[in-house]
Order: structure tokens, then sequence, then C-alpha cells
């Protein structure tokens, strides 16, 4: 066989995959992107406190998007068409990322009416074990307390770490405060229990994962890194 | 039994890509924790031998044979591809378990393994019955394996309670080891254990 026809055949060959495969990536990237959509709409309610949630029913429980910056001055608001809008669309992990090189960054605060209050709807982006994790915490209206909670994880140890994404885990977060006499005190992921601590201590602190340690250590300090980001536009 | 079902029903038994030629452990340590991810696993794993069998079968004689494993990968990387961008637009949830596992059907032994050893020299559909029958095989094993670790690992099937309340009361514990890998290849082991003898009666 001749080595022209092995590079004829392999060139070919070559071209019609790139072209069936870009095909497809185009057909299908719509529906892609609505599940990646709609799953961030899931987070963002359920972190409200939203009942039976509904991804379809986000635009009527949304009350508005905002945008900060680093000094705490909102730059970007939306009312409608939130799939669309700059908040919703902000990849936190890339603004922590300026943020930790000093570069000029923005942040979204989704505030959803959840039929009782004005939730504020704050994304999470932090390290677990072993790849990353994220979540979203809703705040009341005045960032003091928490109402809900919810985290995902890429590859934390199923039974242990990966426990992060459990109903048990994420209820503790309900009630919680993150300001103590006017100091920001975030909410401390316990490990050992929380019962064993002074009443004052225990209004900031769940358990931690037995077995989970690191993952929760991970939690205990993406809530404080990223808060500690909103701090200038909660103290306004 | 006419030679084509024959293609289909020895890699159930006789030649099962994993307890009888040991090909794919990786994949069915990894995706067996629940049912539901362990049963789309199969599917895709079965789509894409069955596919890939039927395509180099139909090239075998213009594949140039100094450079046949890099077209066997090419058709192969290209079907899963398409199969994870399926799995992505439309079961989300369960390509966000099966995670990079979809990918990893590419390096799955019994892939590759089928391409080498039966569709670069058969016809096309003995060929795609082949891939059938070997997907099924493989299928077959994450499904037992699955069944025994989410009953007992979780205590559910397919995400439902099966293990009732009660018997938690009575102090009945579902076990941890159940849902990390080690007990996977312990149940393997088991499987391949009380096959081994029914197949030697034969």
């Amino acid at each position: 066989m001749k080595d022209s026809y092995i590079f004829r055949y392999i060139i070919i060959l070559v071209i019609i995959v790139s072209v069936l495969l870009s095909g497809a990536a185009l057909l299908l990237q719509p529906y892609q992107q609505d599940n990646i959509n709609n799953e961030k709409k899931m987070m963002i309610l359920k972190a409200a406190g939203v009942q039976d949630v509904n991804s379809e029913y986000f635009d009527n429980y949304c009350e508005k998007m905002i945008v900060i910056d680093p000094q705490g001055n909102i730059t970007d608001e939306t009312m409608s068409d939130y799939t669309r809008c700059k908040a919703f669309k902000i990849n936190l992990k890339d603004e922590l990322y300026n943020k930790a090189n000093g570069k000029e960054f923005q942040l979204p605060i989704f505030i959803i009416d959840n039929g009782n209050e004005k939730v504020n709807v704050v994304p999470l982006q932090g390290a677990g074990l072993w790849g990353p994790i994220w979540g979203y915490l809703g705040l009341s209206s005045d960032f003091r307390t928490v109402i809900g909670a919810v985290f995902d994880h890429k590859s934390e140890t199923p039974g242990l770490g990966a426990e992060i994404t459990t109903e048990k885990f994420q209820k503790q977060f309900s009630g919680k405060v993150i300001f103590q006499n006017g100091q920001f005190v975030s909410i401390n992921v316990q490990k050992g229990g929380i019962a064993v601590l002074p009443e004052d201590v225990q209004r900031h602190s769940v358990d931690a994962i037995s077995g989970g340690t690191i993952t929760s250590h991970g939690v205990n300090d993406m809530i404080k890194n990223v808060l500690e980001s909103y701090l200038p536009y909660i103290n306004k | 039994m006419s030679k084509n079902s024959e293609l289909i029903t020895k890699p159930l038994r006789q030649a099962n890509p994993i307890t009888v030629l040991i090909l794919g452990i990786c994949s069915s340590l990894a995706v067996t924790a629940k049912l539901k991810p362990a049963i789309v696993m199969a599917l895709s794993v079965t789509v894409v031998t069955a596919l890939s069998n039927l395509v180099i079968s139909l090239m075998r004689k213009g594949i140039p044979s100094k450079i046949r494993i890099i077209v066997q990968l090419i058709v192969v990387a290209t079907l899963v591809i398409l199969v994870d961008q399926f799995l992505k637009a439309f079961v989300y949830d369960v390509s966000k378990s099966l995670s990079v596992f979809v990918g990893l059907i590419i390096t799955n032994c019994i892939v590759m393994g089928r391409l080498e050893a039966f569709a670069m020299a058969q016809k096309p559909w003995p060929s795609f019955l082949d891939g059938i029958g070997n997907g099924l095989g493989y299928g077959m094993i994450l499904v037992i394996v699955a069944f025994f670790r989410e009953l007992f690992g979780s205590g559910t099937l397919f995400g439902f309670r099966v293990i009732p309340e009660g018997l938690y009361n009575f102090g009945y514990m579902n076990n941890g080891l159940m849902i990390l890998p080690p007990m996977a290849l312990i149940i393997i082991g088991i499987i391949i254990w009380c096959q081994k003898p029914a197949e030697e009666k034969k």
C-alpha cells in the first residue's frame, strides 16, 4: 500500500469526522445551554427558600438581578430577560481569579421574592478535596440571616465529602447569622459538631461532615471568602 | 442455534467481557454506585461498540493496515463524543453523574478489543450484532453490581426507598463500603466465583 493512499485516506476521514462533530455540537448546543441555565435557576430558587422549585417559573420569583463592583456600587441592574442579562452570565470563578490577582472584578446578586420576603442570593465558588465545589447562599434582605444554602461539587468522595449536596447538611444553614455585634463572622463549619459550643457561637456555626473534613473546610473557606467580597456592598 | 444469535448470547455468559475476559473493569467500578447511571452507561457502551463495529466493518477493506489502530480510535472517539453530547443535551442529570466516564468509553478495552478481534475481519451485520452482544454482556454485569450496591449502600433502587424505614429503627444501617469502588470489585469477584463452576459443568 502506497504512503500517498494512507495520507489521502486519513485526511478525508478526519475531514468527514470534523464536519460531523461540529455539526452535532452546533445543533445540540442550545439544548445543553438550557440544561445548564435551568440547573442554575433551580439552585438559586432553592437557596432563596422557594417551595416546590421549578425552573420554569423562575421569572415569577425573580425580582431583579444586580451586578456590583469591588467598592460595592451597583453597576448593572435588570428586571427582565434574566437568562440573557449580565448578572446571570457572570462566571464567579473568573471574577474570584481576577480578585486574587488584584484586578477589577464584578459580582452578581439575584434578588428573589419567595412569597414571604425578598432574599438576596449570592453564588459561591471554592475548592473541595478533589475538585471545585460551588453553591448558592440565600441571605435575608438585610444580609444578616441565612435563608437557605445549596451546594454542589465536581468530584468529592461519595458518602463522605459529597454529602454536602444532601438536604441534611444544607438545612443546617437556614437561620444562621453571619454578623455578630456588627462584626462579620461568616459561617463556621465546625468539625466535631456544634453542640459543645457556647450559644452565641452556635448561632453562626453548623456541623461539619464526619469523614469529609477537607470538603467541610472547603465549604467554610468558600463562604467566608466569597461573602468578604460582598462586604462593601452589604455595609452600605 | 443460528450463528448470528450466538453472537449476541455468547458474550452474555461464556465470553462475557467483564467476568470472563476481565475487560472494562475500571468503569464498572466507577459508575455502579446507583442503578440509573449504570443503565445509561451500559446503553452508551452498547451503542458505541455496536456502531463502531459496524462502521469499521464497512470500512475494513479500505483501511490501510499501517494506521488501522488510529482509524479505529478516530471512529470510536467520534461516536463517544456524539453520545456525550446527546446525554448532555437530553439527560443532563445522568450525564453529570457519569461525568468523565462517558469520555473514557474511548479507552474501554472492550470497544477496541472487538474492533481488532472481530470487526476488522467480519461482515457488517455480524459485526453489529457482536457489538450489541458485548455491550449487553458488559451492561448486564454493570446492572447486577449497581443493583446490590444501591440496595445495600443507600437502601434505594432507582432513587426510591426499598428498605422500609422500620428496619432502620431496629438498628439496620446502610453499608457505607458499598458506595465505595472496592466493594464493586468484590461483587464482580463474587459474580465470577458463581459463574465459573456453572460454566465448567457444561
